[in-house]
């Protein structure tokens, strides 16, 4: 099942998309919808003259809130609180997990609906659930295919973006009545149908279910107000029709004023689904219409990120996924290789730091890119996933061999003399340097080309012609 | 951290002392950061010259059915769109403009007295949500029809605060079929004029088109679990 535990023990990234790049089902699925994605969120974000100033609100708007959030965490749970809502506040996984399995014991219910949400998806929610036997129902049509499927989701949107519609009527066929109603007869892999199916197969238990547990994508200090930005309607379902809705939210979804939202959804929307606006977006504040809400707070090593001056940026993410749309890697490697419920470019910066960078797994991470910058021109808030990578990795702890030959490096390059003969020497022996080295080196060499040497560096070359005069 | 959620939750101890430790591992994260200023230079009001008919375009290219209709002509256009779509159960919620409850009720007698029927179930009838309609039977209804609190032109989005003449929010969500009428002096041009309109002590909801879903090889699917098909009358 879909959770952030189900990833422990993984490999690191390098084998990982070594395995996955084997897979041509996959590769074939994550190019056509990743470049789909991409043609739709260009031109809906050509469309605003003022991109790039929402994008330089949205960053600042962030920033600030970052800066102040111990203010406005206090000012958040007093206007919740003032609008009839609780407020519980969950240091890491496992609070979170109790509180919420609690929350739910208390209605006496032993099943809950769920919307879309990475913070829950992080914390492996449904686990712990099940562990106090309650059942998680997801109703978002992609973690339902992940859900039926028994597999994880690969892509921050779309979670399951690596499976293709005929491997989806598979899953609903085979699998959706071990969940409750059965696939219809005669299911074809048309999309029209499938959504179909799934509406048919959720629509009893959207009318039946007690207690709904979501995220939000913003909460606004100033009001008490969360955010739900959806597509399907499950979102709504889950919102409104329950008596119990029990929303968990990571601290960093703050933003300060009623009046940011005129950003985040201008930015989100484009920059996510490539649309000018998605279909619902629901927002409430505290309990509204008879309901029961609670507010979840969650760190689970938030804090531990904001402490870091250059990694803290990854916290402005708004999860809107347009990195992974544009990276290179993701497309090829896929969202399983990251083993984390952040996959792509910014799953590469924010694991490591929520996790602490001790398995190789997440060790590897800041590896997982090669630097393009693509990320960061695609980002509606400028994380500049590069400037995180490089700081990670100069913080990871490297192989002996590499230790070694920077510091060998470092003392040539620390002194031009040393560099002037270093360089002379290499232009020398360049006829001897083999194509691969050997031992341990041989990892160094086995994805990168060693460069040509030149006869003559271009020092020698300026000092012998006098500039090319000569 | 409340009094009831206290009481309710059996460790409640524990998310007190998370609460702490939180927001001390705040204060040392943060400490010594410079601030920032937040500089809004982007549009905060465009023009509303032409925003009917963009707000009617945008809203088309959801695919929802919209139709641009004078002030003289919504009764007419409320009657022929309900005809056409023949829901046989309509909620009507509380507050909805005389003029357009009117051409509501005659549209359904006229389809009950053309069936000639007893009213039974599937005849065609009118559903107020008074006293409040449980899941099941909102789910027995085909249809709703509601004003708005405001249109956006730019984004085609229909925004809902459940005031008078919407409802609560499950009435335009359970049943299939949503017809929405909007006032041209409702719409405003862009996403900033709209956050500036409306009140966050509301329950909100932004409609963009019926509900759709991109999950399947990322290809836009109208119609998941909210209403498959929305259908809006613009009065100019």
């Amino acid at each position: 099942m879909s959770g952030g535990n189900t990833f422990l023990g993984m490999p690191a990234f390098p084998r990982n998309a070594a395995a996955a790049v084997q897979d041509s089902q996959l590769r074939f699925n994550l190019r056509k919808a990743t470049h789909t994605i991409r043609g739709k969120r260009a031109s809906v974000v050509a469309e605003l003259p003022d991109w790039t100033e929402l994008r330089a609100a949205g960053k600042e708007i962030k920033d600030h809130t970052l800066r102040n959030l111990e203010r406005y965490l206090l000012q958040m749970e007093e206007a919740v609180t003032a609008a009839g809502g609780h407020v519980h506040w969950a240091a890491d996984a496992e609070e979170a997990n109790r509180i919420v399995a609690d929350l739910v014991k208390a209605t006496g219910e032993t099943s809950v609906v769920k919307v879309k949400s990475m913070a829950t998806q992080e914390i492996g929610l449904n686990e712990a659930l099940q562990a106090e036997g309650i059942t998680a129902y997801e109703t978002d049509l992609a973690e339902l295919i992940v859900q039926l499927g028994d597999d994880w989701p690969s892509h921050i949107l779309v979670p399951a973006i690596h499976r293709n519609r005929s491997e989806i009527r598979e899953i609903f066929h085979d699998k959706m009545a071990d969940w409750g109603r059965a696939a219809p007869e005669g299911l074809t892999d048309e999309p029209r149908d499938l959504a179909d199916a799934a509406r048919l197969h959720l629509r009893e238990r959207f009318l039946s279910t007690k207690v709904a547990v979501s995220g939000a994508n913003f909460m606004i200090a100033e009001t008490g107000t969360l955010v739900v930005l959806e597509s399907e309607g499950n979102g709504r379902m889950c919102l409104t029709l329950p008596e119990t809705l029990i929303s968990v939210v990571g601290i960093e979804k703050l933003l300060p004023s009623w009046r940011d939202l005129e950003v985040f959804l201008q930015l989100l929307p484009r920059s996510s689904t490539g649309e000018r606006m998605n279909p619902y977006t629901s927002t409430w504040t505290g309990a509204v219409e008879g309901q029961e809400f609670h507010l979840v707070l969650l760190d689970n090593g938030r804090t531990q990120v904001l402490a870091d001056e250059v990694g803290r940026q990854a916290l402005r993410c708004i999860r809107c996924s347009a990195c992974l749309n544009v990276c290179p890697v993701y497309e090829r490697a896929g969202g399983h290789a990251y083993g984390s419920v952040y996959p792509g470019p910014i799953g590469a910066i924010l694991t490591p730091q929520l996790r602490g960078m001790g398995s190789a797994l997440d060790a590897s991470l800041p590896y997982a890119s090669t630097l393009c910058g693509a990320c960061f021109e695609a980002c509606p808030v400028a994380i500049d996933i590069p400037e995180v990578l490089v700081h990670l990795r100069g913080k990871a702890r490297h192989p002996r061999t590499e230790r070694l030959g920077m510091r060998a490096a470092g003392w040539v390059f620390n002194r031009p003399a040393r560099l002037a003969r270093a360089q002379r020497l290499g232009g020398r022996l360049r006829r001897f340097v083999p194509e691969r080295l050997p031992g341990p080196l041989s990892a160094w060499t086995d994805t990168r080309d060693i460069p040509d040497i030149p006869a003559e560096s271009f020092r020698d070359w300026w000092n012998r012609t006098d500039g090319g005069a000569r | 951290m409340s009094g009831t959620a206290a009481e309710r939750a059996p460790r409640a101890g524990v998310s007190a002392s998370g609460r702490e430790r939180i927001l001390s591992r705040i204060r040392a994260a943060v400490a010594g950061a410079p601030d920032v200023e937040i500089t809004r230079a982007y549009r905060t009001s465009s023009d509303p010259a032409g925003a009917v008919e963009l707000f009617a375009e945008r809203v088309a290219d959801y695919r929802a059915v919209v139709h641009v209709v004078e002030a003289g002509e919504v009764a007419g256009a409320i009657a022929a769109t309900l005809d056409r779509r023949a829901p046989a159960r309509l909620v009507v919620p509380d507050g909805l403009p005389e003029e357009w409850a009117r051409a509501v009720r005659s549209a359904v007698e006229a389809r009950a007295a053309d069936a000639g029927a007893e009213p039974g179930p599937g005849a065609a009838a009118i559903v107020r949500d008074e006293p409040v309609l449980s899941a099941a039977e909102l789910d027995a209804a085909d249809g709703v029809i509601t004003g708005c609190a405001l249109g956006i032109a730019e984004t085609g989005t229909i925004v809902l605060d459940a005031g008078p003449g919407q409802g609560r929010r499950a009435l335009t969500l359970v049943p299939d079929y949503h017809l929405c009428v909007v006032r041209a002096d409702q719409i405003v041009a862009g996403v900033p004029e709209a956050v500036g309109r409306l009140d966050p002590a509301r329950p909100l909801t932004w409609i963009s088109g019926p509900s759709a879903t991109s999950d399947i090889e990322l290809n836009r699917v109208e119609g998941v679990h909210g209403p498959r098909t929305l259908e809006v009358v613009i009065v100019r």
